[in-house]
């Protein structure tokens, strides 16, 4: 997997891929775009850029992804959705990422990006037509061959036979290519599908399970260098001085260079480049983070949700309501920061050479990331080829606005004047900012006499994720950000109280936030679930039948609510010392209800099973649903029982897996899910099964306990 | 140095305290292997050194001179050991990072315990992190790998 020192040209890259799809490729175009096959030129450059898809007169099939596989399994299921309609050999399929360029431009957000559970509704047309239209040029193709109608034809299994009169795709290749490609072709009926809605297994695995796949932090080539940042200790620190004299002495270290986020050492290997960086003296000028303390901020968040806010949502008059009701509920939570930490440190390549820039990384941001190189190079976009490796986890951290790791690994390779790859450290990772933002919620609930909720006074208080960003246009007039309230404005149990006030305070400590799977229904409908639970305990019902009366305009919800309790066997007795806890949330047009099962030791709390219920619309890849919602469960249980960032003085105080602590094999619950069939619309899968997972385990230690446990991580006071 | 990797002898001019990962990746162009924290915590860059699965990331490269160290790029030619077999079987895999290391632990924990229970698992994968949450199927397929002849 070495990349030739002289590295691929956009135009060589085109001939590589030709030689590699046996001579000849053809590009098949998605209706209203232009078709960029220019006619008369060698069949190579016949590749045309918004291409998702290649045949080759050796019958290989290659899907080019517009969005990024970071284990959420886009590697098998886009391809489903060509090959649904494309009727070719599911064998025969090869995938590539595709390169950054506006033809793979995300459907909904205009720049190429994969985030937002988006990947699969996002590319349920496109995809699709891209295997039609390319069905219906090799049917055409072969109707001519043949000397009969194209109605006569029919393709399957990549072949297209007439008659006993047969030829494959590869065999028509040539002939589809310069045929006119038709405006847009009828897909197929759903009762017709035979590749949607089958469960189907992974088509990266032989290059996963043995060391052959390429990320980021494995590109390799002649003259590649390495280097690690020294960061400032505290966000927004600047460089004041630095002694490099140590440093330098290190064995293969090259050069010592300063950029805007620190102070870089280059070296022939990464062990250099860390020790080098270990000897480096540097003074530091404090960011305008340097006071921040999370203890402090807690409290003086807790204060703040004590005020109104900015108002979110309202409705009917809360505080007569509250004053009316039989039984009043109140609780205060808080939620800290959370690094992602994906398994792959943040890394990046960068080649600046006469003409242009490669870049080679793991990203979800390709299109923004090809514009900060090209804004920092002074370049058009177009002169930085991005190429995108596999990338060993993302979960939101490689969708940066602000550009962080490919930024700064441009602004190596430019001081260092050679090719550089920047790879940080798992300290550098664990400190480096861009945490979900850390969140204090406190709700007042106010209910009837039959129980039902009246009144929810509700002030939510944290950071912004999106303000001074490209993003910042989510903002209402309001100045309510979205990614604040999501899970919280529109829960169908607000909505249908009749008194309500959501307050949001936005405060700008200074500590980087980002999205992090399932961005603020990590915490809404931890908070959520949580009140809804202990208001079925204050009016005396059981959790999952006060949840029914609830939701019961809600039937997506109910439908999850009902199977997950079947499914868990719900009010049948558990073995002794166990108990369970339900949630139910909605969150990138999916709905996922959860029952864990949960005993508690000492001060351990431990999960056993969770029984999971999920209506994501058409259900593409059922593999890839049971999957995600295993990965969800696990990567919420972190967050749940472990995971928690903190400062004091403006530093992050932890740095590795050990005070950074994830969920271990040991811990991790059987984890079972069911799918509700459904017709409608696929929504997300990557992050909806995160949300249910932390008040599930709550409610359940409550259940247990009587303990309401209202800070993440989860912590139970030990009864003497 | 001279360093033994997947039957083939590798001399190496490497600082003695140079960890073996860096050695494999870098030097010598194994990528197979990953970084994943550097201190022991996550099981990313496990390899084996005589059969035993030890973390690279830790271990001094010199101290493996004379002895036989595998990679997850020898650990089968053609991803065929039984292990790998399982592991596909199963449909293990997502992102991928930390695979190599899980399926060289879990080969030192079947070559050695020829039917490992969810104790023995839990012991011998216990320092592997997945962020991905791959765990329920790691442990099913070191089941299915014993099943399916171990070594
Ligand atoms: S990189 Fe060696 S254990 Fe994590
Ligand atoms: S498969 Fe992604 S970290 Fe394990």
């Amino acid at each position: 997997m070495r990349h030739s020192s002289a590295g691929p040209t956009r135009r060589e890259f085109l001939k590589t891929s030709a030689v590699a799809t046996g001579g000849l490729v053809i590009a098949f175009h998605v209706p209203g775009a232009k078709r960029l096959a220019i006619a008369g030129m060698a069949p190579a450059d016949t590749f045309a850029p918004n291409a998702f898809l290649r045949i080759g007169t050796d019958d290989t099939i290659t899907v080019l992804l517009a969005h990024s596989e970071m284990g959420q399994g886009i590697w098998t299921s886009l391809p489903m959705l060509i090959a649904e309609e494309l009727e070719c050999d599911w064998g025969q399929i090869r995938v590539e990422h595709a390169p950054a360029a506006p033809a793979y431009a995300h459907t909904a957000f205009g720049i190429q990006a994969t985030g937002g559970s988006t990947t699969t509704w996002s590319e349920f047309d496109r995809y699709r037509q891209a295997g039609a239209l390319a069905r219906a040029m090799l049917v055409a193709a072969a109707a001519e061959k043949f000397g009969v109608s194209p109605s006569e034809c029919r393709a399957l299994n990549g072949v297209v036979v007439a008659g006993d009169k047969r030829a494959t795709f590869g065999e028509l290749a040539k002939a589809a290519a310069a045929l006119e490609a038709p405006g847009s072709v009828p897909l197929k009926d759903p009762e017709d599908w035979t590749v949607i809605g089958t469960p189907r297994k992974r088509l990266d695995t032989p290059e996963k399970i043995t060391g052959q796949a390429q990320f980021g932090i494995d590109v390799q080539f002649d003259g590649l260098l390495t280097a690690v940042v020294a960061h400032a200790p505290t966000f927004g620190g600047t460089v004041r001085s630095f002694d490099a004299t140590e440093a330098l002495a290190v064995p293969g270290v090259r050069q010592v260079v300063q950029v805007p986020s620190g102070v870089a050492v280059v070296a022939d290997h990464f062990w250099a480049a860390t020790t080098g960086r270990n000897a480096l003296k540097v003074e530091w000028a404090p960011g305008p983070a340097a006071g921040v303390d999370t203890d402090a901020l807690r409290a003086e968040y807790l204060e703040l949700a004590g005020t109104p806010g900015a108002t979110a949502d309202e409705t009917g008059n809360v505080a007569e309501a509250l004053a009316t009701a039989s039984k009043t509920i109140e609780g205060q939570f808080s939620v800290p920061y959370l690094a992602h930490a994906p398994m792959e440190p943040l890394n990046c390549t960068v080649r600046i050479g006469p003409d242009g820039c490669e870049i080679w990384t793991g990203t979800q941001f390709q299109t923004v990331d090809q514009g900060a190189a090209a804004a920092i190079l002074g370049l058009a976009p177009e002169q930085v080829t991005l190429h995108t490796t596999f990338l060993g986890g993302g979960f939101g951290r490689r969708a940066n606005p602000a550009n962080d790791f490919v930024a700064e690994a441009v602004h190596v390779a430019k001081a260092a004047g050679a090719p550089v790859k920047t790879v940080w450290t798992r300290e550098n990772d664990t400190r480096g900012g861009y945490y979900r933002p850390a969140f204090v919620h406190r709700a007042r609930l106010g209910l009837g006499a039959d129980g039902g909720i009246i009144a929810w006074d509700h002030v939510a208080v944290g950071q912004s994720i999106v303000t001074g960003t490209l993003f910042e246009g989510m903002i209402g007039e309001n100045g309510i950000d979205p990614n604040s309230v999501e899970g919280l404005i529109d829960s169908p149990y607000l909505t249908g109280v009749p008194n309500r006030r959501i307050g949001l305070h936005t405060p700008a400590p200074g500590v980087p936030v980002l999205w992090w799977r399932s961005v603020g229904h990590t915490h809404t409908a931890f908070v959520v679930e949580s009140m809804v639970d202990e208001a079925a305990h204050a009016a005396g019902r059981d959790p999952v039948d006060y949840r029914r009366t609830l939701l019961a305009d809600h039937p997506r919800q109910l439908g999850v609510l009902e199977l997950a309790a079947e499914k868990a066997k719900w009010g049948s007795p558990l073995p002794a010392g166990q108990a369970r806890g339900v949630a139910i949330h909605e969150s990138f047009g999916s709905f996922v209800a959860e029952v864990a099962e949960v005993s508690v030791e000492d001060d351990r709390i431990r999960v056993h099973r969770v029984v999971c219920a999920v209506d994501c619309g058409v259900a593409v890849n059922p593999a890839t649903i049971a999957v995600q919602l295993q990965g969800a469960v696990a990567f919420g249980l972190s967050a749940a029982l472990h995971s928690s960032i903190s400062l004091k003085e403006g530093r992050v105080q932890e740095s590795n897996f050990h005070d950074y602590q994830v969920l271990r094999l040991s811990e991790m619950p059987a984890v079972e899910t069911y799918i509700v069939p459904s017709k409608a619309p696929p929504g997300g899968i990557g992050e909806p099964g995160t949300p249910p997972i932390a008040p599930a385990v709550a409610n359940a230690v409550f259940a247990l306990t009587g303990q309401r446990l209202r800070d993440l991580p989860l912590k139970l006071t030990l009864q003497g | 140095m001279r360093l033994t990797i997947n039957g083939t002898a590798h001399d190496v001019d490497a600082a003695p305290d140079m960890p073996l990962l860096w050695v494999l990746r870098d030097l010598l162009g194994m990528t197979g292997t990953k970084y994943g924290c550097g201190m022991a915590l996550c099981g990313a860059c496990t390899v084996h050194i005589d059969g035993e699965a030890k973390r690279s990331c830790t271990t001094k490269a010199s101290s493996a001179e004379g002895k036989q160290i595998t990679t997850i790029e020898g650990l089968s030619d053609d991803g065929s050991h039984p292990v790998q077999q399982a592991w596909a079987e199963l449909d293990v895999v997502q992102c991928g990072y930390c695979q190599s290391g899980q399926i060289m632990a879990a080969a030192a924990l079947v070559a050695s315990d020829p039917t490992p229970d969810d104790a023995a698992i839990d012991q011998a994968m216990n320092g592997l992190i997945c962020r991905c949450g791959t765990y329920e199927r790691i442990r099913a397929a070191v089941k299915r790998a014993a099943e399916l002849g171990g070594r």
